[in-house]
């Protein structure tokens, strides 16, 4: 039997174009730090949370994205979530990613 | 090169300044996003995958010196230090925020400069040949009318609102550079039989979900109508398109479901009634006051002869080179494709580095390429060996302009938003394969393209060899396309078959290439080999490890 989908709500912060994700009503810019839907109807729970973000112009365009738990966190389920939450795969040095890059 | 007047700095100005205001309007909510987004867009503003893009045009690929300088400010001081030459001779900028837009946009105004219609469903940047003015072969300089449409088409009233986006490109000479049947619309500069220089007329080419060539409307518009034929081909567009399909609203779908006749008749049903009124004709005094602006630099007496140097700088001379209408003279492009680096891009210190050259030469403008290189395009010879050292010195020196390691990328699922696949990584791992520059040289010309969704911003269906990256549940795939052509000899790529795993689609390629090494005639190229041989060899040699491993366990 198939396993529940895991879900994170992501966004991205209206003045910088930031990828952001949702956390205890807050957003983060670390999936790592993310909150994790394991059910439905906290998901949509939360997306419907987020259209507060959107009305105060905190936030555009707000929806949630398939992840599955790993022993060193969540890891989207398609490419597109993962390059969104580290960067560009051919520019290490940018993006989320570049924090762990040795210069 | 053209210079703004006054109405086209106030222009300008003031659209700097409305779109300010909007932002101002959008960060306090008094506009929603749904409100600002067309508005963003109008002024080149997207929203992708980690940040905003902003994409500047730069019409027909023609930049200053300064205008450079410009550009890698722009990148160092808002961006991270570094831009991206696009298939429609623009450049983006991956990592904008919205607040910074209107400080850009100023300061893109200070150089004549904007993001006016870089994107939304409206007429795009003109495009031309990136040699125009300086090729032997061409009949003028296609930059001129290139810039009357550019005036012509920036916020036309009518045609602000188009079903969809619309690109028109100019060319002039026998060698289409410009990908010309490949646009909504294209002009090409002929002269007829009388020895009178006017414009034949092609709609209804583009890519995309479903690519079509561009067939001729008009085989000779004379010189003072051609802004009237233009703007009757775009209103038969506008009347005409369907608006219930994003996918069936481009010329291209209009041209081929009433047929290449129909269009013509309607075309000229409004091209006699735009003439009847008068209203639009393209007096000679302003031709001339245009083209003044394109007038070459003037040419020193130079003696004819090449000079000679190391085998590196022979071999790039080989590839990089092209013949100029001045003797003593050249044309040099220089590649973005060093092999490793991502298409198309350029650090703002390369940027500023060429423009010092640039100044240092006296070489007054350089080109952007809708193959994603830059183009000095009046270099004395005598000059080539220290310029081309100094293009080593900055990592711009690969001698393989138009083999197998000048690969058009789009950016992809790295940046865009659109994207299903990556593109970048799969034409570095194909550069890495054909580094060896015997190699590449054995093979020839060969041109790789490479987009990352149907969209087609990579040109895969003009490619001789095209690559289509594909999403199936998640994972990137990559559809391979053999015979596209986006020169004079256009032609649509045919897709081969199932797509290729990331880790498959260099070893494909490769073993395309081997076979057409193995199969050529003299003097054929990959694409004339394909040409005479059809699909079915290639597909089975590019099957072939997939049908070893299906039999072999």
């Amino acid at each position: 039997m198939a396993l529940p989908a895991l879900k994170i709500l992501t966004a991205n912060r209206l003045r910088t174009g930031d990828v952001l994700y949702w956390k205890a009503g807050l957003w983060t810019e670390s999936l790592a730090d993310a909150d994790i839907f394991t059910d439905d109807t906290t998901a949509e729970a939360a997306l419907a949370g987020a259209q507060g973000s959107v009305a105060a112009n905190q936030v555009v365009t707000p929806y949630l994205f398939d992840v599955r738990q790993t022993k060193t966190g969540p890891v989207p389920v398609k490419e597109r979530e993962i390059i969104r939450s580290l960067g560009p795969s051919v520019r290490p040095d940018t993006g989320k990613q570049a924090a762990h890059v040795q210069v | 090169m053209y210079r703004y007047d006054e109405f086209d700095a106030r222009f300008v100005a003031e659209r700097t300044e409305q779109f300010r205001h909007q932002v101002e309007r959008r960060l306090s909510g008094a506009l929603t996003e749904d409100q600002f987004k067309p508005l963003r867009l109008m002024n080149g503003l997207y929203l992708q995958l980690h940040a905003y893009m902003l994409r500047v045009a730069i019409p027909y690929g023609t930049l200053s010196s300064r205008q450079l300088r410009k550009l890698a400010h722009i990148a160092r001081k808002y961006d991270k230090g570094f831009g991206h030459f696009t298939t429609r001779t623009n450049i983006q900028y991956n990592w904008i925020k919205l607040v910074d837009v209107p400080d850009i946009l100023a300061e893109l105004a200070e150089v004549e400069m904007h993001c006016i219609q870089t994107s939304g469903n409206c007429i795009r940047n003109v495009t031309a040949d990136q040699f125009a003015g300086a090729t032997p072969e061409e009949i003028e300089d296609p930059r001129p009318l290139a810039e009357i449409i550019r005036q012509w088409s920036s916020l036309h009233p009518e045609f602000v609102f188009l079903a969809r986006k619309f690109k028109i490109a100019v060319g002039a000479s026998p060698h289409d550079r410009a990908a010309l049947l490949y646009h909504d619309m294209a002009v090409e500069i002929v002269r007829n039989d009388e020895g009178r220089t006017g414009y034949k007329v092609l709609a209804g080419g583009g890519m995309g979900r479903t690519p079509y060539i561009a067939q001729v409307m008009s085989d000779f518009v004379e010189r003072e109508d051609i802004l009237a034929y233009l703007e009757a081909v775009l209103r038969v567009y506008n009347q005409d398109s369907r608006r219930d399909n994003i996918h069936k609203q481009r010329i291209k779908i209009l041209v081929n479901a009433i047929g290449v006749e129909e269009m013509r008749t309607r075309i000229a049903h409004e091209f006699d009634e735009i003439k009847r009124l008068g209203s639009l004709q393209l007096p000679a005094e302003e031709l001339a006051r245009i083209t003044a602006y394109f007038a070459p630099p003037a040419f020193e007496p130079l003696a004819d002869a090449m000079p000679s140097g190391s085998a590196d700088f022979e071999n790039w001379k080989k590839s990089n080179i092209h013949a100029h209408r001045a003797p003593g003279y050249a044309i040099a492009t220089i590649s973005l494709k060093t092999i490793g680096q991502v298409p198309g891009d350029a650090s703002a210190d390369q940027m500023d580095a060429l423009a010092d050259l640039m100044d240092e030469f006296a070489i007054p403008e350089i080109r952007v390429s809708h193959e994603q290189n830059l183009v000095l395009p009046h270099v004395r010879r005598k000059d080539l060996p220290a310029i081309f050292a100094r293009l080593q010195e900055l990592d711009l020196a690969a001698p393989n302009a138009g083999l197998i390691t000048d690969i058009i990328a789009c950016p992809g699922l790295d940046y865009c938003d659109l994207a299903n696949a990556r593109s970048i990584p799969v034409a570095q791992d194909i550069a890495k394969r054909f580094a060896d520059l015997k190699r590449q040289q054995d093979i020839g010309e060969l041109k790789i393209k490479i987009s990352g969704c149907i969209n087609a911003c990579g040109h895969h269906h003009a490619g001789h060899i095209g690559i289509l990256g594909v999403d199936k549940k998640g994972v990137e795939f990559y559809q391979l396309l053999l015979g596209g052509s986006g020169a004079e000899d256009a032609s649509i790529g045919q897709i081969m078959g199932p797509g290729f795993a990331t880790h498959e689609i260099a070893d494909a390629v490769e073993r395309v290439v081997g076979l057409y090494l193995k199969e050529r005639a003299s003097g054929e190229r990959f694409l004339d080999t394909y040409r005479r041989l059809g699909m079915e060899p290639f597909k089975n040699i590019a099957y072939q490890e997939q049908m070893d491993a299906a039999y072999n366990g």
